[in-house]
């Protein structure tokens, strides 16, 4: 690693260190505030008899949602609580999700996270650091149901 | 709604039904409500113009969340989406035509599956795609 490397020993030691888990009630009216946020008429995600007409519990969350939905009732901090970068702007590099059993109103989600990766890289507005984060999302029957995996740009 | 899409009518190169967006600034104040997300850089112009942007900008889970919803209409309730990701590559404000679309690259049967990867993106009026990605999704089929 170059001798002005932003990589600090106490960042590369916080990778792969699992957060405290964020607690997270799923909701009716927050998936249909959501929905109609992004200018999604799907009924699945706003009628409940609809859902229900179609074998759910009740509303279910559409793509991303667990992902990009940001009050839990008990938050865990996410992977960036163990270290701090250098510096003060963020900016979302990308988003990565993999889905593996609908989210539906009445669940409620534990997720855990942790840094993946730490990249750094010289860009036109200087060194820029890359926080890669990985999230697991598990359901009350503790299903894993999602997975996502977020670049965070610090620069 | 649209008829049920099934595995069979796709094929390499198929164009996956595009979906338009136009952002009002409300809608990213609705967004940041919704998401949790309240950087000033999506709905305070003179945070934004300090932080070298032209403006306000969309918020880049905004984005994918509309990624989703294309995915999500074109397999329809048959068929579920297994994955998806996409990088934020350029910044799309409010007031611009944008388009999400993107084409099949490979299809093949896994097991019980019936799985379908494209290339999946959104694009400015101009063509440029700033946030280019991928998606793996499974449709029903009719065998």
């Amino acid at each position: 690693m170059p001798e002005d490397s932003i990589i600090t020993d106490e960042m590369k030691a916080a990778i792969g260190v699992d957060s405290e888990p964020s607690v997270y009630e799923i909701e009716a009216e927050p998936i249909r505030r959501w929905a109609e946020a992004i200018g999604d008429s799907n009924p699945l995600y706003h009628d409940e008899a609809y859902a229900k007409s179609k074998g759910f519990r009740s509303l279910i969350a559409p793509p991303g949602f667990i992902a990009n939905y940001a009050f839990p009732v008990k938050s865990g901090g996410g992977g960036r609580r163990s270290f701090r970068s250098p510096f003060a702007r963020m900016l979302n590099g990308g988003n990565e999700y993999e889905f593996f059993k609908p989210i539906q109103a009445g669940d409620t989600i534990t997720a855990t996270s942790n840094i993946a990766d730490l990249r750094e890289r010289e860009g036109r507005l200087g060194k820029m650091l890359f926080i890669i984060s990985e999230t697991t999302y598990k359901n009350q029957d503790g299903e894993i149901v999602a997975k996502a995996r977020g670049t965070g740009i610090s620069y | 709604m649209a008829e049920q899409l099934y595995w069979e009518d796709v094929q390499e190169g198929s164009q996956i039904t595009p979906l338009q967006k136009n952002a009002t600034t409300q809608q990213l104040v609705r967004w940041a409500g919704a998401s949790g997300d309240f950087y000033q850089i999506h709905y305070d112009k003179d945070f934004a113009l300090n932080n070298a942007l032209p403006g306000v900008i969309i918020h880049g889970a905004l984005k994918s969340a509309w990624l989703g919803q294309m995915l999500g209409d074109w397999v329809g309730e048959g068929g579920r989406i297994k994955s998806y990701g996409c990088s934020y590559r350029g910044m799309d404000v409010p007031g611009e035509d944008l388009i999400l679309t993107g084409t099949v690259t490979k299809k093949y049967v896994d097991g019980d599956d019936h799985v379908v990867e494209c290339d999946i993106w959104l694009q400015k009026a101009s063509g440029e795609k700033t946030t280019p990605g991928t998606g793996v999704v499974v449709l029903p089929s009719k065998a």
